[in-house]
């Protein structure tokens, strides 16, 4: 009994030891980490404290000066709503091309990703070669972040949505080409079986064996993709590639402040909008697979 | 087997699609038409995209004749991936730290104060309908040009989603330790240290790891409005058009991003193992 506690109590303060050693040595480490990272930013605690007020200051400028007797009034009297959304009707309208980029550019990702994924799943692709080179490829496109496409295609086709569109589609393409292909190398292998024994070739046994098991997963995750797209058409504008983003970084350059808060909690609408109507979709495209 | 006693056999599975599926054979013609109404919209040609993609050959093909590499500024360029690292390391970490108390107090088990929560809940969701980006510029109005302003909009972005995750954890985390202290008589603090504490901090850990790989990528875009790091590099030599250095730039945050992906992936794996 005695030898049992003993050897319990000896193998216990040597597993603390053991762990209090790499707990210090996971401290040095992230301390020496920080040193590092703060003095190649330059950061400190003073050029904070200096830049809070200036933020402070830049956030009550274009907060926008309402007048709660006149909330309603009409847009030529400051301090009423209507004066606040003057350009109502121009940001509507922004808003919807940012909508419909995120739109297209997420419909032809999700056909180019669906047609690229049969080839980048380990378990169903027609052979190693377009395996390894699809993979290569696909991880290409999505590790390039989609400003910097905007920005090439921005001098390519000059400033407008459908530069914007194309980096997105681009960058879409890439992000969803790796998920749907990890839903296939989930899938059940044996309808396929089935349909090769009846003859079928590789194009049917894709089409009948494969896609009706992972499209509910699929459609998922391209709503999922679709509202993050909603969120990068609204900025992919600041390089000039179309839609609202445009237009909040002109009203910010040209310190039109109150137009600044205006736009900011135009998009913040939208995405939240989108965001709530999507999630209740995935929902249910998940549920009804469970049913 | 005839094919017609196959077809008997299920006989749905052989219709015509608007007879198998009217619903889903309505949603596919309505977005076609949605995407011809856009494409209309936008006022999109062939002839506009094959002219914009005959601009870009002399572009792919100044990619690729890296002209004078022995004198390109490569200090600036290694410097600039430092600091998007430093961008993303420091603004993660100071956003776990913030986090934490946060997760505490938006967690309904800890703190009871239902209207404090929903209002600490709501600025969250708040600092999330911002994109990073917005932050960005905002923040360079405010810091300045340069790698402080990106890492104050990658701590504040942090700052909205850890916060929701952290708070989720921890309302998610198992009853019975916090109770077993509860019920031995400790204070507030002792029950957050021994009942809550253990069973979150793995998940914490892990997921302020997978936070920091993805704020490696956020911080190369932040230079896109000024905020510093390698993307300031690399808007400037695609401004100035330097295309040989630009796809340089772009292999080295493509390799730099693909490090910290497999370490940060070999970490969590651990942490999350035990």
């Amino acid at each position: 009994m005695n030898n049992i506690l003993e050897n319990y109590s000896k193998n216990y303060s040597e597993q603390i030891k053991k762990r209090r050693f790499w707990n210090i040595f996971i401290v040095l480490g992230l301390f020496i980490a920080i040193l590092i990272s703060s003095s190649i930013i330059d950061f400190n605690v003073t050029r904070i404290a200096s830049g809070i007020p200036r933020l402070g200051d830049y956030i009550a400028k274009i907060l926008p000066n309402l007048d709660t007797n006149l909330l309603f009034a009409n847009s030529q009297i400051e301090g009423s709503v209507p004066y606040w959304y003057f350009n109502f009707k121009k940001y509507i309208i922004l808003l919807y091309e940012t909508f419909n980029m995120a739109v297209l550019s997420t419909l032809f990702g999700f056909v180019f990703a669906l047609l690229l994924s049969f080839f980048s799943a380990k378990n169903i692709t027609p052979n190693v070669f377009s395996f390894y080179f699809v993979k290569r490829f696909l991880e290409f496109l999505r590790g390039v972040p989609e400003i910097i496409f905007a920005i090439l295609f921005v001098w390519a086709l000059g400033v407008g949505p459908l530069a914007g569109i194309i980096a997105m589609t681009i960058h879409t393409t890439g992000a969803l080409g790796k998920l749907f292909s990890e839903v296939h190398e989930n899938a059940d292998l044996k309808s396929c079986e089935a349909i090769r024994s009846s003859g079928g070739g590789w194009i049917p046994q894709m089409r009948y064996g494969i896609l009706p098991q992972v499209l509910p997963n699929i459609i998922s995750y391209a709503l999922l993709r679709f509202e993050i797209n909603i969120r990068a058409s609204t900025v992919i504008g600041f390089v000039g590639a179309g839609g609202i983003g445009q237009e909040l970084y002109l009203v910010i350059n040209f310190n039109y402040y109150e137009e600044v808060s205006a736009i900011i909690l135009l998009i913040i609408l939208t995405v939240i909008t989108i965001d709530i109507t999507s999630g209740a979709l995935r929902q249910r495209i998940i549920k009804g697979v469970h049913d | 087997m005839t094919d017609k006693n196959v077809i008997s056999l299920c006989p749905k599975a052989f219709l015509p699609l608007w007879r198998r599926s009217p619903v889903g054979f309505l949603i596919i013609i309505l977005s076609i038409v949605y995407v011809g109404f856009t494409i209309h919209f936008f006022g999109f040609s062939l002839t506009k995209i094959l002219g914009g993609l005959v601009n870009m050959k002399p572009i792919l093909t100044a990619m690729f004749l890296w002209q004078d590499f022995s004198t390109w500024n490569f200090s600036v360029i290694f410097t600039g991936l430092a600091q998007t690292l430093a961008m993303a390391f420091l603004g993660t970490f100071l956003a776990t730290l913030v986090c934490i108390p946060i997760s505490f107090l938006a967690s309904k088990r800890i703190f009871r104060f239902a209207f404090l929560r929903f209002f600490i809940k709501r600025i969250l969701d708040l600092i999330r309908g911002v994109d990073i980006l917005i932050w960005a510029i905002i923040y360079v109005r405010a810091f300045g040009l340069g790698p402080l302003a990106g890492l104050m909009s990658i701590f504040t972005a942090d700052v909205g989603t850890l916060g929701k995750l952290f708070s989720e954890a921890a309302d998610n985390a198992d009853t019975k330790q916090i109770e077993g202290i509860e019920s031995s008589g400790s204070n507030k603090l002792t029950v957050i240290r021994f009942g809550l504490v253990p069973q979150i901090i793995p998940i914490f850990i892990s997921q302020s790891l997978y936070f920091f790989e993805s704020n490696t990528r956020s911080a190369v875009i932040l230079g896109v409005v000024g905020a510093g790091g390698i993307g300031l590099q690399l808007t400037e030599r695609m401004k100035a058009q330097y295309w040989d250095q630009s796809l340089f730039i772009i292999i080295l945050i493509l390799v730099m991003v693909s490090i910290i992906d497999t370490l940060s992936r070999a970490i969590r794996k651990k942490v999350i193992d035990g």
